[in-house]
Protein backbone atom coordinates (compact mmCIF):
# COMPACT_ATOMS: atom_id res chain seq x y z
CA UNK A 1 0.00 0.00 0.00
CA UNK A 2 2.74 2.37 0.85
CA UNK A 3 4.22 1.87 -2.57
CA UNK A 4 1.10 3.27 -4.04
CA UNK A 5 1.70 6.70 -2.54
CA UNK A 6 5.34 6.94 -3.43
CA UNK A 7 6.19 10.17 -5.08
CA UNK A 8 6.76 9.72 -8.73
CA UNK A 9 10.10 10.94 -9.85
CA UNK A 10 10.57 11.77 -13.47
CA UNK A 11 14.20 10.85 -13.31
CA UNK A 12 15.31 13.85 -15.36
CA UNK A 13 17.79 16.40 -14.13
CA UNK A 14 16.26 19.46 -12.49
CA UNK A 15 18.87 21.96 -13.65
CA UNK A 16 18.43 24.81 -16.06
CA UNK A 17 21.16 24.64 -18.65
CA UNK A 18 23.39 27.66 -18.20
CA UNK A 19 25.87 27.01 -20.95
CA UNK A 20 24.30 29.56 -23.27
CA UNK A 21 24.01 32.24 -20.62
CA UNK A 22 27.26 33.99 -21.58
CA UNK A 23 26.03 34.13 -25.16
CA UNK A 24 22.82 35.82 -24.13
CA UNK A 25 24.69 38.25 -21.94
CA UNK A 26 27.11 39.00 -24.73
CA UNK A 27 24.26 39.74 -27.08
CA UNK A 28 22.82 42.24 -24.62
CA UNK A 29 26.27 43.63 -24.02
CA UNK A 30 26.90 44.20 -27.69
CA UNK A 31 23.53 45.89 -28.08
CA UNK A 32 24.28 48.36 -25.32
CA UNK A 33 27.81 48.93 -26.52
CA UNK A 34 26.52 49.86 -29.94
CA UNK A 35 23.80 52.17 -28.68
CA UNK A 36 25.90 53.92 -26.07
CA UNK A 37 27.23 57.36 -26.69
CA UNK A 38 29.72 57.65 -23.94
CA UNK A 39 30.45 61.24 -23.25
CA UNK A 40 27.86 63.80 -22.41
CA UNK A 41 29.47 67.19 -22.57
CA UNK A 42 29.68 69.26 -19.48
CA UNK A 43 27.49 72.31 -19.90
CA UNK A 44 29.14 75.66 -19.40
CA UNK A 45 25.93 77.55 -20.07
CA UNK A 46 22.53 77.39 -18.43
CA UNK A 47 19.88 75.94 -20.68
CA UNK A 48 16.21 75.37 -20.29
CA UNK A 49 14.77 74.52 -23.70
CA UNK A 50 11.24 75.65 -24.60
CA UNK A 51 8.33 73.33 -25.18
CA UNK A 52 6.72 72.65 -28.51
CA UNK A 53 4.08 70.42 -29.98
CA UNK A 54 5.16 69.69 -33.54
CA UNK A 55 8.35 67.86 -32.63
CA UNK A 56 10.17 65.17 -34.55
CA UNK A 57 12.58 62.62 -33.25
CA UNK A 58 16.08 62.41 -34.60
CA UNK A 59 17.25 58.87 -34.23
CA UNK A 60 20.63 59.10 -35.91
CA UNK A 61 22.42 60.25 -32.83
CA UNK A 62 25.79 60.06 -34.50
CA UNK A 63 24.91 62.73 -37.04
CA UNK A 64 24.05 65.27 -34.40
CA UNK A 65 26.35 68.13 -33.55
CA UNK A 66 25.10 69.97 -30.51
CA UNK A 67 25.38 73.72 -30.21
CA UNK A 68 24.40 75.29 -26.91
CA UNK A 69 23.22 78.85 -26.45
CA UNK A 70 22.50 80.24 -23.04
CA UNK A 71 23.65 82.50 -20.25
CA UNK A 72 27.15 81.54 -19.21
CA UNK A 73 27.61 79.87 -15.85
CA UNK A 74 29.83 82.02 -13.70
CA UNK A 75 30.81 81.71 -10.09
CA UNK A 76 28.96 84.91 -9.38
CA UNK A 77 25.81 83.69 -11.11
CA UNK A 78 24.70 84.00 -14.69
CA UNK A 79 26.69 85.92 -17.25
CA UNK A 80 25.90 87.08 -20.76
CA UNK A 81 24.52 84.66 -23.33
CA UNK A 82 27.29 82.57 -24.84
CA UNK A 83 27.72 79.86 -27.45
CA UNK A 84 29.13 76.50 -26.49
CA UNK A 85 30.23 73.85 -28.97
CA UNK A 86 31.52 70.55 -27.60
CA UNK A 87 33.50 71.40 -24.50
CA UNK A 88 34.33 75.01 -25.00
CA UNK A 89 32.67 78.37 -25.18
CA UNK A 90 33.12 80.08 -28.52
CA UNK A 91 34.20 83.65 -27.94
CA UNK A 92 34.59 84.66 -31.56
CA UNK A 93 31.54 83.76 -33.63
CA UNK A 94 33.44 83.50 -36.95
CA UNK A 95 35.24 80.46 -35.49
CA UNK A 96 31.96 78.58 -35.74
CA UNK A 97 32.21 78.73 -39.50
CA UNK A 98 35.55 76.96 -39.58
CA UNK A 99 34.40 74.36 -37.07
CA UNK A 100 31.19 73.54 -38.93
CA UNK A 101 33.03 73.44 -42.22
CA UNK A 102 35.43 70.77 -41.00
CA UNK A 103 32.64 68.90 -39.28
CA UNK A 104 30.71 68.78 -42.56
CA UNK A 105 33.78 67.54 -44.36
CA UNK A 106 33.84 64.55 -42.01
CA UNK A 107 30.11 63.90 -42.08
CA UNK A 108 28.12 65.67 -44.80
CA UNK A 109 24.80 64.61 -43.29
CA UNK A 110 25.45 66.41 -40.02
CA UNK A 111 22.42 67.82 -38.28
CA UNK A 112 23.06 70.71 -35.95
CA UNK A 113 20.92 70.45 -32.87
CA UNK A 114 20.46 73.82 -31.23
CA UNK A 115 19.86 73.68 -27.53
CA UNK A 116 18.92 77.23 -26.75
CA UNK A 117 17.76 78.72 -23.51
CA UNK A 118 14.26 80.10 -23.73
CA UNK A 119 15.28 83.60 -22.67
CA UNK A 120 18.02 84.07 -25.23
CA UNK A 121 17.25 86.78 -27.76
CA UNK A 122 16.88 85.60 -31.33
CA UNK A 123 19.47 88.17 -32.43
CA UNK A 124 22.25 85.93 -31.15
CA UNK A 125 20.57 82.93 -32.72
CA UNK A 126 20.57 84.70 -36.08
CA UNK A 127 24.24 85.59 -35.78
CA UNK A 128 25.08 81.95 -35.10
CA UNK A 129 22.87 80.76 -37.92
CA UNK A 130 24.55 83.14 -40.34
CA UNK A 131 27.80 81.37 -39.52
CA UNK A 132 26.17 78.01 -40.21
CA UNK A 133 25.00 79.31 -43.55
CA UNK A 134 28.48 80.48 -44.41
CA UNK A 135 29.70 76.95 -43.73
CA UNK A 136 26.70 75.58 -45.62
CA UNK A 137 25.58 73.62 -42.60
CA UNK A 138 21.90 74.02 -43.25
CA UNK A 139 20.28 71.13 -41.44
CA UNK A 140 19.21 72.51 -38.10
CA UNK A 141 17.10 71.12 -35.32
CA UNK A 142 15.68 73.35 -32.60
CA UNK A 143 15.76 71.04 -29.63
CA UNK A 144 12.60 71.26 -27.55
CA UNK A 145 10.71 69.30 -24.97
CA UNK A 146 7.36 67.91 -25.91
CA UNK A 147 4.48 69.83 -24.44
CA UNK A 148 3.03 67.99 -21.49
CA UNK A 149 -0.59 67.36 -22.32
CA UNK B 1 63.43 2.25 -16.78
CA UNK B 2 61.94 4.61 -19.27
CA UNK B 3 63.98 7.64 -20.15
CA UNK B 4 61.07 9.86 -20.63
CA UNK B 5 58.63 10.28 -17.88
CA UNK B 6 55.14 10.08 -19.11
CA UNK B 7 53.90 13.61 -19.33
CA UNK B 8 51.43 14.70 -16.79
CA UNK B 9 48.14 15.19 -18.47
CA UNK B 10 47.17 18.82 -18.16
CA UNK B 11 43.78 20.25 -18.54
CA UNK B 12 43.99 22.35 -21.70
CA UNK B 13 40.70 24.17 -21.33
CA UNK B 14 40.29 27.81 -20.41
CA UNK B 15 38.01 28.03 -17.43
CA UNK B 16 34.92 29.72 -18.72
CA UNK B 17 32.83 29.87 -15.60
CA UNK B 18 33.88 33.45 -14.91
CA UNK B 19 33.11 34.61 -18.41
CA UNK B 20 29.47 35.24 -17.61
CA UNK B 21 30.50 37.37 -14.64
CA UNK B 22 32.83 39.47 -16.73
CA UNK B 23 30.16 39.92 -19.35
CA UNK B 24 27.68 40.87 -16.68
CA UNK B 25 29.98 43.53 -15.32
CA UNK B 26 30.47 45.04 -18.76
CA UNK B 27 26.75 44.81 -19.40
CA UNK B 28 25.93 46.67 -16.23
CA UNK B 29 28.46 49.37 -17.08
CA UNK B 30 26.92 49.98 -20.49
CA UNK B 31 23.40 49.77 -19.11
CA UNK B 32 24.20 52.54 -16.70
CA UNK B 33 25.97 54.80 -19.19
CA UNK B 34 23.46 54.40 -22.03
CA UNK B 35 21.03 57.18 -22.76
CA UNK B 36 18.40 55.85 -25.10
CA UNK B 37 16.32 58.97 -25.45
CA UNK B 38 16.78 60.46 -28.88
CA UNK B 39 16.88 64.16 -29.43
CA UNK B 40 13.52 65.75 -30.14
CA UNK B 41 12.87 69.06 -31.73
CA UNK B 42 11.69 71.15 -34.63
CA UNK B 43 13.66 70.36 -37.74
CA UNK B 44 14.37 73.23 -40.09
CA UNK B 45 16.37 73.73 -43.21
CA UNK B 46 18.27 77.02 -43.21
CA UNK B 47 18.26 78.96 -46.45
CA UNK B 48 21.52 78.71 -48.38
CA UNK B 49 23.83 81.66 -48.10
CA UNK B 50 23.18 84.59 -50.34
CA UNK B 51 24.91 84.41 -53.65
CA UNK B 52 25.08 87.64 -55.62
CA UNK B 53 25.23 85.86 -58.95
CA UNK B 54 22.31 83.62 -58.07
CA UNK B 55 19.60 85.66 -56.40
CA UNK B 56 16.80 83.61 -54.82
CA UNK B 57 13.80 83.14 -57.12
CA UNK B 58 11.12 85.76 -56.96
CA UNK B 59 7.96 84.49 -55.34
CA UNK B 60 4.58 85.79 -56.28
CA UNK B 61 3.40 87.99 -53.40
CA UNK B 62 0.18 86.09 -53.39
CA UNK B 63 1.85 82.77 -52.57
CA UNK B 64 3.88 84.27 -49.79
CA UNK B 65 2.51 84.52 -46.27
CA UNK B 66 4.62 86.93 -44.30
CA UNK B 67 4.78 86.15 -40.62
CA UNK B 68 6.58 88.89 -38.76
CA UNK B 69 7.09 88.80 -35.02
CA UNK B 70 7.95 91.96 -33.11
CA UNK B 71 10.33 92.00 -30.16
CA UNK B 72 7.45 91.97 -27.68
CA UNK B 73 5.94 88.86 -29.24
CA UNK B 74 3.24 90.59 -31.26
CA UNK B 75 2.53 88.74 -34.50
CA UNK B 76 1.87 90.38 -37.83
CA UNK B 77 0.61 88.15 -40.63
CA UNK B 78 0.48 89.98 -43.96
CA UNK B 79 0.53 93.23 -41.98
CA UNK B 80 -2.40 92.32 -39.75
CA UNK B 81 -2.01 91.85 -36.03
CA UNK B 82 -3.24 88.45 -34.88
CA UNK B 83 -2.97 86.25 -31.82
CA UNK B 84 -0.43 83.43 -31.67
CA UNK B 85 -3.26 80.88 -31.42
CA UNK B 86 -4.73 82.13 -34.71
CA UNK B 87 -1.55 81.58 -36.72
CA UNK B 88 -2.30 77.91 -37.28
CA UNK B 89 -5.66 78.60 -38.91
CA UNK B 90 -4.34 81.40 -41.08
CA UNK B 91 -1.45 79.25 -42.30
CA UNK B 92 -3.81 76.38 -43.06
CA UNK B 93 -6.12 78.69 -44.97
CA UNK B 94 -3.17 80.05 -46.87
CA UNK B 95 -1.93 76.61 -47.91
CA UNK B 96 -5.28 75.09 -48.80
CA UNK B 97 -6.61 78.17 -50.53
CA UNK B 98 -6.21 76.79 -54.07
CA UNK B 99 -6.78 80.20 -55.59
CA UNK B 100 -10.11 81.01 -53.97
CA UNK B 101 -9.21 84.09 -51.97
CA UNK B 102 -7.01 86.64 -53.71
CA UNK B 103 -4.67 87.30 -50.77
CA UNK B 104 -3.78 83.63 -50.21
CA UNK B 105 -1.89 81.08 -52.26
CA UNK B 106 -2.67 79.55 -55.64
CA UNK B 107 -1.92 75.95 -54.69
CA UNK B 108 -0.39 74.03 -51.76
CA UNK B 109 2.85 73.29 -53.59
CA UNK B 110 3.39 76.97 -54.36
CA UNK B 111 2.49 78.29 -50.91
CA UNK B 112 5.43 79.62 -48.92
CA UNK B 113 5.41 80.82 -45.35
CA UNK B 114 8.05 83.41 -44.64
CA UNK B 115 9.05 83.67 -41.02
CA UNK B 116 10.84 86.68 -39.70
CA UNK B 117 11.39 88.05 -36.22
CA UNK B 118 12.99 91.08 -34.67
CA UNK B 119 16.30 90.46 -32.98
CA UNK B 120 14.98 91.29 -29.52
CA UNK B 121 12.40 88.48 -29.50
CA UNK B 122 12.96 85.78 -26.91
CA UNK B 123 13.69 82.27 -28.12
CA UNK B 124 10.65 80.95 -26.28
CA UNK B 125 8.33 83.08 -28.44
CA UNK B 126 10.35 82.26 -31.54
CA UNK B 127 9.75 78.55 -31.01
CA UNK B 128 6.13 79.22 -30.07
CA UNK B 129 5.38 80.82 -33.44
CA UNK B 130 7.46 78.34 -35.41
CA UNK B 131 5.68 75.52 -33.65
CA UNK B 132 2.31 76.89 -34.75
CA UNK B 133 3.40 77.10 -38.38
CA UNK B 134 4.85 73.61 -38.27
CA UNK B 135 1.71 72.29 -36.57
CA UNK B 136 -0.42 73.72 -39.38
CA UNK B 137 1.56 71.68 -41.89
CA UNK B 138 1.44 68.59 -39.69
CA UNK B 139 -2.31 68.82 -39.33
CA UNK B 140 -2.82 69.21 -43.06
CA UNK B 141 -0.60 66.23 -43.73
CA UNK B 142 -2.40 64.18 -41.12
CA UNK B 143 -5.77 65.04 -42.61
CA UNK B 144 -4.62 64.15 -46.09
CA UNK B 145 -3.04 60.86 -44.99
CA UNK B 146 -6.19 60.05 -43.06
CA UNK B 147 -8.47 60.62 -46.03
CA UNK B 148 -6.22 58.91 -48.60
CA UNK B 149 -4.74 56.04 -46.63
CA UNK B 150 -6.80 55.89 -43.45
CA UNK B 151 -3.87 56.47 -41.14
CA UNK B 152 -1.95 59.36 -39.62
CA UNK B 153 1.03 60.80 -41.41
CA UNK B 154 3.35 59.27 -38.83
CA UNK B 155 2.01 55.79 -39.52
CA UNK B 156 2.25 56.42 -43.25
CA UNK B 157 5.87 57.48 -42.90
CA UNK B 158 6.73 54.32 -41.02
CA UNK B 159 5.28 52.17 -43.78
CA UNK B 160 7.27 53.86 -46.50
CA UNK B 161 10.09 51.62 -47.70
CA UNK B 162 13.57 52.81 -46.98
CA UNK B 163 15.39 54.75 -49.66
CA UNK B 164 18.14 52.59 -51.11
CA UNK B 165 21.13 54.06 -52.78
CA UNK B 166 20.67 53.94 -56.52
CA UNK B 167 17.31 52.24 -56.08
CA UNK B 168 13.99 53.60 -57.25
CA UNK B 169 13.05 56.79 -55.51
CA UNK B 170 10.63 56.43 -52.64
CA UNK B 171 7.84 58.95 -53.06
CA UNK B 172 6.19 60.35 -49.98
CA UNK B 173 2.83 61.25 -51.52
CA UNK B 174 1.66 63.20 -48.52
CA UNK B 175 4.74 65.37 -48.36
CA UNK B 176 4.44 65.87 -52.11
CA UNK B 177 0.92 67.13 -51.68
CA UNK B 178 1.82 69.54 -48.86
CA UNK B 179 5.51 70.33 -49.21
CA UNK B 180 6.98 72.06 -46.20
CA UNK B 181 7.99 75.50 -47.36
CA UNK B 182 8.90 77.61 -44.39
CA UNK B 183 11.38 80.24 -45.34
CA UNK B 184 13.50 81.73 -42.60
CA UNK B 185 13.84 85.25 -43.90
CA UNK B 186 17.08 87.18 -44.00
CA UNK B 187 17.29 88.86 -40.58
CA UNK B 188 17.43 92.62 -40.25
CA UNK B 189 20.29 94.28 -38.49
CA UNK B 190 18.25 96.30 -36.04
Amino acid sequence: MSAHFKKKSSGTKQEIPTASMPDIIFMLLIFFMVTTVLRETELLVNISVPQAEAVEKIDQKRLIQYVYLGPEKLESGEGDPAVQIDDAIVRELPNIRQFMYSRLREEPRTIISMRVDRDVETGLLYDVQQEFREAEALRVNYSTNREAD
Amino acid sequence: MPLLKPRKKRDAEIPSAAMADIAFLLLIFFLVTTTINADKGIYMQLPPKLDENNPPPEINQRNLLNVLVAADGQVLVDNEVIQIAQIRDVVKRHITNNGREPQFSVSPDKAVVSFKTKRGLSYDNYIGVLDEIKSAYNELRDEYAQSEYGMTYGEYRVRLPEQEEGGPEVVDEVAERYPLKISLAEPDND
